[in-house]
């Protein structure tokens, strides 16, 4: 029966409704049967049947209501009912969910590196009581050995203190060495961090005795599989570092690598033994800076009356040491990232970064938000007919809301299992070949805790948005059909100002990553003071086949009149260390005359470097006025000095320098015989910095890097170069590479950069398109028919895109240009994390907008060919 | 009884009604409350099935699926030892009420 039917079709749901269906529904039957056997007509009886019960929807409710109180089955009903409404629309909700992958995927990759970087301590026990102390002013990150210990001997506030230093040196078990990485530690080390061997036994402070008293060696435990596949015979046996006999202890556990986050050192040595593989004695040198010093404080003792008590004995070392101490301090820092030197560097950009990937974020909310308003527009008919028939709001909301919730949860898996993908390849990844570094971004409770975070709160950010509509829906419309969809488009909507915003959103990104991008290149694009184009380098230490400083001058004029015969080579040279490499050091410089040499006498800090006649050839650094050293300018001659210009203004105010002289803390005085163009020494970005060059024959130095510049390509040059230097000592390993390739160091922190910004600006730009296009697909797309009577009547395609796609277009224009505006004022932010970077560039301006009118075309594009091709007849016979 | 009762007195009314007849549908408390009243109390039927549900969450009664005597599929309920004493303290309560407001109107 027809009313049977429509009774039942009132309770047709999910079959975790069915129950209560069938309940109330055989209440209903009884009752109809009673009334039927007390004399009514089966129609009256229904009749009265139904009175009696009330309204059947709103009890079914009610009873659903009642069950749910007090179970999680109420979420998971409406989930349940959600994913239904999800799947009936793939299209949407795969848009939807892509969407919201994109921003979650980028906010969980850029949490994961800050997280990694940043938030987490290093693996070891105690981590939280561990700090690096370095000294105040930025940069400044190293201690020398004897304020070490001093440090060590006075304070009251740390339990204990250790020191570090990572090194290079040459291990060979038979007559060749490989190169290695690894740290010269303080004897009480492991001890400090609580570290115990999985093999054999690690050293300890009672193993020292002085300098060069301790020759043991603690092998991790990477190096031990790779190097001596595990063998655990290897205990007690003795390799060489440099030449020097040491004793293999034990081996560290696999987890532990060191007190830097990033670098997984080879082995670790005792650090009285340094100058045995140094060639050079620094324990005794207060005025040599060069390591750093970890320590763990006391339970009961706060970071600042640390730090109070550390600046308290550097103002007693500083009137004692009044040479080489007179401007210590004390400052604590979390350990892991070089001192400060990584955390002072990227904190400002990460958390840039993060910004940028919250606000790609809003934008994809911004972006669902509109689609949700759209969408429950076009079901606003629905609405309104489950509140007619009482169905309450709160329940129609919680289903709404839920929908948002489930897209916006899916989007977040997603989202987070992309990420979790990336992040894994850069955990895997070592990018510079040169040394044992890996970025090892593990996402861990908080990572996920986030992304979980991120995903619900988006969800009810762009899921609550529509509410307004459902309050303001009323149960009346459904009679008023057809109308409500003309009148919809009439005012400014709540869709209109979310894809504004949307379009804000995006022009900013697109615009800050446009910014970045220019200020890179740039960057990149400053000169070097040298020109590494056609240049191979072969770098090593001396120190490693055990030769002395003196001694290796020698070798390397060999190596110079050699290389200077191989076919095609133009010009050679060698420096110490090459600029924009990893090592350098600088010193204070001193007016002639200077007899103080306190660090407060000195006029500047230069770099310096110790090169060959032929360098500046080779290396193609100009020389602006002066002559270049020679082979005469050895030991026997007066000290000889060129500076770069730099250095040649701030001490002298111009850049006649030429015959000038200056002194160094070693109280020897230079004559300066020329200077050369200026250039970068430690990274890109640092500011014109002073930097001196001594001749190679005055200022001897193991460590070598020969310069080779040549037409032919590194291929070819690099096997001559290899059979060359095997034949002058082949027990010296070289590392050979094009000088181009051993700048990816110090670009990588621009090209990561550079990348992650360009990948959020590409988000944005993506969002600005589906945001866009979605807009006018969907105004296009309700407005069909009258589009298509005005064709009929004789419209032109102008007016009628005009009509159709005006409102987007507008608004595409309006959100561009808030999001110049605001991107101007943003990139004020952004130039102080990058370098150069400048919102005046006229090409960034131009860039910005031809970017946002090629997306807006794109957008606009589809929606406007389906307008053109429009056929009015078949539209207007519709309905 | 209007639909905005008090919730408690319904539920007191379930309680008892269960507790006499041992084991019954919604229909059939419905048939009961209104029988033992002499049709003075009248539910709107529909309210009675939140209250059950409700009072099922709470474990006061337990529900099973059986035939009735016509072969229609209904759901028995019954009162449980929790919901035992529910309606003794429901009872007292009553009784408590019942007494405050005789004294009040005794005074009026």
């Amino acid at each position: 029966m027809s009313m049977g039917r429509r009774i039942r079709n009132l309770f047709s749901r999910s079959k975790l409704e069915q129950e209560i269906d069938t309940e109330l529904r055989s209440h209903i039957e009884m009752r109809i049967a009673d009334n039927v056997a007390a004399g009514m007509s089966p129609e009256e009886a229904r009749r009265d049947a139904l009175l009696r019960f009330g309204n059947p929807t709103l009890t079914k409710e009610s009873v659903t209501a009642a069950d749910a109180a007090l179970k999680a089955d109420a979420l998971w009903r409406d989930l349940h009912y959600a994913a239904r409404q999800l799947r009936r629309s793939p299209s949407f909700t795969i848009t939807a969910v892509l969407t919201l992958a994109l921003g979650i995927g980028a906010n969980v990759i850029v949490f994961s590196v800050l997280n990694a970087l940043i938030l987490k301590r290093l693996d070891v026990p105690q981590a939280n009581n561990l700090y690096n102390i370095v000294q105040k002013p930025h940069g400044y990150d190293n201690q020398s050995y004897p304020d070490y210990r001093d440090y060590q001997a006075l304070n009251t506030s740390f339990s204990a203190t250790a020191a570090y230093r990572i090194q290079r040196a040459g291990l060979s078990t038979g007559k060749t060495a490989t190169k290695c990485w690894f740290y010269e530690v303080s004897g009480n080390y492991f001890d400090m961090l609580g570290v115990q061997p999985v093999l054999g036994r690690l050293f300890h402070a009672d193993d020292e005795h002085g300098p060069n008293s301790a020759p043991y060696l603690v092998l991790s435990e990477t190096y031990w599989r790779s190097y001596f596949s595990g063998d655990p015979r290897v205990i007690g046996s003795t390799v060489e570092i440099n030449k020097h006999p040491f004793t293999i202890l034990g081996v560290a556990p696999r987890a532990f690598h060191g007190t830097e986050l990033f670098f997984w050192p080879d082995f670790w040595v005792p650090m009285v033994n340094e100058q045995q593989i140094e060639g050079y004695d620094f324990l005794s040198k207060r005025g040599n800076h060069g390591i750093w010093m970890l320590g763990t404080l006391k339970p009961d003792i706060s970071p600042q009356q640390a730090t109070d008590n550390l600046n308290s004995i550097a103002r007693q070392l500083a009137a004692r040491y009044s040479t080489f101490d007179d401007d210590l301090s004390a400052r604590l820092v979390t350990p892991g990232l070089a001192g400060d030197q990584l955390g002072d560097a990227s904190r400002t950009f990460l958390f840039g970064i993060m910004l940028l990937a919250f606000l790609v974020l809003l934008a994809a909310c911004a972006n669902l938000a509109s689609i949700f308003a759209a969408r429950t527009a076009d079901r606003s008919r629905e609405l309104a007919i489950r509140l007619a028939i009482g169905s309450s709001r709160w329940h129609i909301l919680r289903q709404v809301l839920s929908e948002a919730v489930l897209i916006s949860l899916m989007g977040g898996l997603v989202g987070t299992l992309f990420s979790a993908v990336l992040l894994r390849a850069l955990t895997t990844w070592q990018p510079f070949a040169e040394m044992p570094i890996h970025v090892t971004v593990v996402p861990d409770a908080s990572v996920y805790g986030v992304a979980i975070l991120l995903s619900v709160a988006s969800g009810l950010l762009f899921g609550l948005l529509p509410v307004r509509q459902i309050w303001a829906t009323s149960a009346a419309q459904p009679m008023k059909s057809g109308a409500q969809s003309t009148t919809l488009f009439r005012r400014f909507t709540l869709r209109d100002l979310l894809l504004g915003v949307q379009i804000t959103l995006c022009t900013l990104l697109v615009m800050s990553s446009f910014v970045a991008l220019r200020g890179m290149v740039r960057s990149l694009h400053a000169p070097l003071g040298f020109q590494p184009q056609n240049v191979t380098l072969a770098e090593t230490d001396m120190q490693m086949a055990g030769h002395s400083d003196d001694a290796s001058l020698l070798i390397q004029q060999r190596m110079l009149e050699e290389s200077a015969r191989i076919p095609g080579v133009k010009a050679v040279g060698t420096i110490n260390q090459p600029p924009l490499g990893t090592g350098g050091s600088s010193s204070p410089v001193y007016p002639q005359g200077t007899t103080e040499f306190r660090t407060s006498n000195s006029v500047l800090t230069a770099k310096y470097y110790s090169i060959s006649p032929g360098y500046l050839q080779a290396a193609g650094t100009r020389l602006l006025a002066g002559r270049d050293f020679s082979w005469h300018d050895d030991a026997k001659a007066p000290k000889v000095s060129l500076v770069n210009d730099t250095f040649a203004r701030k001490m002298f105010g111009s850049s006649d320098a030429v015959g000038r002289r200056f002194m160094t803390g070693d109280k020897s005085s230079y004559e300066i015989v020329g200077v050369l163009e200026n250039g970068k020494y430690d990274s890109l970005t640092e500011p014109p910095t002073p930097a001196m060059f001594y001749a190679l024959a005055q200022s001897t130095d193991s460590d070598t890097t020969l310069v080779v510049r040549s037409q032919l390509p590194p291929s070819e040059i690099a096997p001559a170069l290899d059979r060359m230097l095997a034949n002058i000592d082949s027990s010296l390993p070289f590392t050979i590479h094009s000088w181009p390739d051993a700048l990816a160091l110090v670009l990588f922190p621009a090209r990561v950069a550079t990348a992650s910004l360009g990948i959020m600006g590409l988000l944005a730009a993506l969002l600005a398109v589906t945001g866009v296009f979605g807009m006018a697909t969907y105004s296009v797309s309700k407005r069909m028919k009258e589009l298509g009577i005005r064709i009929a009547l004789g419209a032109q395609p102008v007016q009628v895109i005009r009509s159709a796609l005006g409102r987007p277009l507008a608004l595409l224009l309006c959100g561009s240009a808030t999001g110049l505006l605001l991107g101007t004022i943003a990139s004020r932010l952004l130039a102080q994390i990058v370098y150069q970077a400048s919102p005046r560039d006229p090409f960034v301006l131009a860039g910005v907008i031809v970017t946002m009118s090629i997306l807006g075309l794109l957008a606009i594009w589809i929606p406007a060919r389906r307008v053109l091709r429009l056929d009015p007849a078949p539209l207007l016979r519709e309905d | 009884m209007s639909r905005n009762d008090l919730q408690g007195s319904l539920d007191l009314l379930v309680l008892k009604t269960l507790s006499q007849s041992g084991e019954l549908h919604g229909y059939g408390i419905v048939l009961h409350i209104q029988r033992a009243s002499d049709e003075l109390l009248r539910v709107e039927e529909g309210s009675l099935y939140p209250a059950l549900h409700r009072m099922q969450q709470s474990g006061w009664i337990s529900s099973e699926w059986k035939l009735t005597e016509t072969n229609r599929k209904a759901k028995y309920y019954r009162l449980t030892a929790a919901g035992r004493r529910q309606l003794q303290e429901a009872e007292k309560s009553f009784e408590q009420l019942v007494k405050g407001i005789r004294a009040i109107l005794r005074y009026a």
